[in-house]
């Protein structure tokens, strides 16, 4: 028999749908026009010219320079310590049952599950109660916190499906602990945290929430655009960092997509 | 079968302490837990814990320095008028924009777990992956530049001669304000955006589960697709609805960079936090105005979890 539901979408259902897709997208490409508009005093439209000036100006900035440069530094660290923390984490709770297990995985998800506010100024406050100084240790610090749920998640994920007996007839075969997680484990769950690095990393790399709370003098690329959002004084540069962020971003997730594609 | 007995045992320190991993197994584990343990349970949540103990503190008015004696007097001072104000301005926010992105994500969310396949599945799920992972200053900049008075939302209704219905809008008492950055409906909108896509994926992943019998049993039986709907799928697509509104819930809670740059000077729990910690060194009442999201979302949490969305997550 025919099942009515399963063969055609409602036309009006696809509209909705698709429409929403656009109000996803649409603003996010408005930016890569706004890079190349001549104007420079407003946030005109349309854009009264086209030109490639700002890339140039851009490219110029010692500031942006030192930003992007920073931002890069603090998640790559942090992405480090969040692959190390986030795997411990998961295979310790995939491959045994123990007491408090379910509130280990609590523990993981309670940095992104609470508002960020909330652990940016729980860090902040614990900083300045233990007198420890703002630098680039403690931004990594808050971002490793919450990138640890991404690679954890991603893992656990992975192990779930890792058969057990893989392990077992690596251990019957006479290899050890360590050689059977180089050459057995490591290799299985390698793109997985492949893909839940490159998430830690853009998820670190854009982060602001937090960072404003635990950075002191030093601006990492998001808190160089959002002094640019509160005061605009430079908005042609600001299109041109904010295109060039949507860029970055863009190719990490893409990768961990087919990463982790079944 | 007995490892010590095997014949091609590594020897030397690691194929010893390979040996003691596998004899003692909570050995290892331990050692696998300790690391995380130490940085989630003490650093994290030992400063969460040192934030809480702060709110039973108060602040003396005269010399403004903190009295370390624990009282209630804080909890207090979150019930003044103005204070209580911002509590209820944020949660009436946070409930607005978990009902319009449930409205908004619903047609998307149906169709890729109902009727998109191959290639569009993929389309679909990277439509919503990109916008969901992309900046989040990126996406509030963009709608800066179109909420913009010169911007292209203005633009387009001159254009399309609607103006006359955007000034009643923000002659609307409350939400309405001088222009759309400036106003409720700016905020909102900008909310919106940002966490829809945090709404649609678990919204699809509910979806997904509901069998296609169900909604032929249920024509077959007379209902319309409106019944089918009212009585068979959103039933079943609510632990999904749920899940996905406690992200838009939690995060419109805790954000305090939306509302400070599109949207009325009038402050949100984010900003207000921002502000006491800040230049008015108030540590005390931050601390007990960061409590209120935190006591919010453990009911919200409690409550879903009673519901069952975690499974949809």
């Amino acid at each position: 028999m025919r099942s009515s539901y399963a063969e055609k979408a409602p036309l009006g259902l696809k509209i909705a749908a698709i429409l929403g897709l656009l109000f996803m997208h649409l603003p996010i490409l408005l930016i890569f026009v706004y890079a190349f508009t001549t104007e420079d005093k407003t946030y005109q439209w349309p854009p009264p010219g086209f030109t490639l000036k700002w890339f140039s100006v851009a490219w110029n900035r010692p500031d942006v320079w030192e930003a992007l440069s920073l931002s890069v530094k603090v998640a790559s660290i942090s992405t480090l310590i969040a692959l190390v923390l986030g795997t411990l984490c998961a295979a310790a709770v995939s491959r045994s049952k123990f007491f408090g297990r379910e509130a280990i995985s609590l523990l993981v998800i309670l940095p992104i599950a609470l508002p960020g506010i909330i652990t940016g100024i729980a860090l902040r406050s614990a900083f300045n109660l233990a007198d420890i100084k703002f630098s680039i240790w403690t931004i990594v610090l808050g971002h490793a916190t919450f990138c640890v749920v991404v690679v954890y998640n991603n893992a656990v994920a992975r192990f779930r499906r890792t058969s057990g007996s893989l392990i077992e007839a690596s251990m019957d075969l006479g290899a050890n602990g360590f050689q059977t997680f180089r050459y057995v484990v490591l290799p299985n769950i390698a793109t997985a945290l492949l893909a839940g690095g490159m998430l830690a990393f853009a998820l670190s790399f854009d982060e602001v929430i937090v960072t404003t709370l635990t950075a002191g003098q030093q601006a990492t690329l998001p808190i160089w655009m959002l002094e640019e959002l509160v005061r605009p004084r430079q908005r042609p540069v600001t299109n041109v960092v904010a295109m060039i962020v949507v860029l970055v971003t863009f190719f990490p997730i893409l990768c961990a997509y087919y990463l982790t594609k079944e | 079968m007995e490892y010590k007995n095997n014949p091609i045992h590594a020897p030397g320190l690691i194929g010893r302490l390979a040996d003691l991993f596998w004899r003692r197994k909570w050995l290892l584990l331990l050692l696998m837990l300790l690391p995380p343990l130490l940085w989630l349970g003490v650093i994290y949540i030992g400063s969460l814990l040192a934030l809480l103990v702060q709110s039973f503190f108060s602040i003396d008015e005269f010399s403004g320095l903190i009295n370390y004696e624990l009282t209630l007097k804080t909890y207090k001072e979150l019930l003044v008028p103005a204070n209580l104000d911002i509590i209820i301005r944020t949660v009436s926010m946070a409930a607005a924009v978990s009902l319009a992105a449930a409205i908004v994500a619903f047609p998307i969310a149906y169709y890729a777990a109902r009727y998109a396949r191959g290639k569009w599945k993929a389309l679909f799920y990277l439509g919503v992956m990109l916008p969901l992972w992309s900046s989040y200053l990126v996406k509030v900049y963009a709608w800066k530049l179109i909420l913009a008075k010169e911007g292209i939302l203005n633009w387009l209704i001159v254009k399309l001669h609607l103006s006359w219905l955007l000034d009643a809008l923000l002659a609307t008492p409350v939400i309405g304000g001088n222009s759309l950055s400036v106003s409720y409906i700016g905020t909102f909108l900008v909310f919106l955006y940002v966490w829809l896509p945090f709404m649609v994926l678990p919204m699809q992943a509910a979806l997904e589960r509901v069998p296609i019998n169900y909604l032929d049993a249920s024509a077959d039986l007379g209902a319309n697709p409106v019944q089918t709907f009212r009585n068979v799928i959103l039933p079943l697509a609510m632990p999904g609805v749920i899940a996905g509104s406690i992200f838009t819930f939690s995060l419109t809670l805790g954000d305090y960079i939306i509302p400070q740059i599109i949207g009325s000077s009038r402050l949100f729990i984010g900003q207000a936090v921002y502000a006491h910690q800040g230049t008015a060194g108030n540590i005390p009442l931050a601390a007990a105005f960061s409590v209120v999201p935190i006591v919010i979302m453990c009911i919200y949490l409690w409550m879903a979890k009673r519901k069952g969305a975690f499974d949809a997550l």
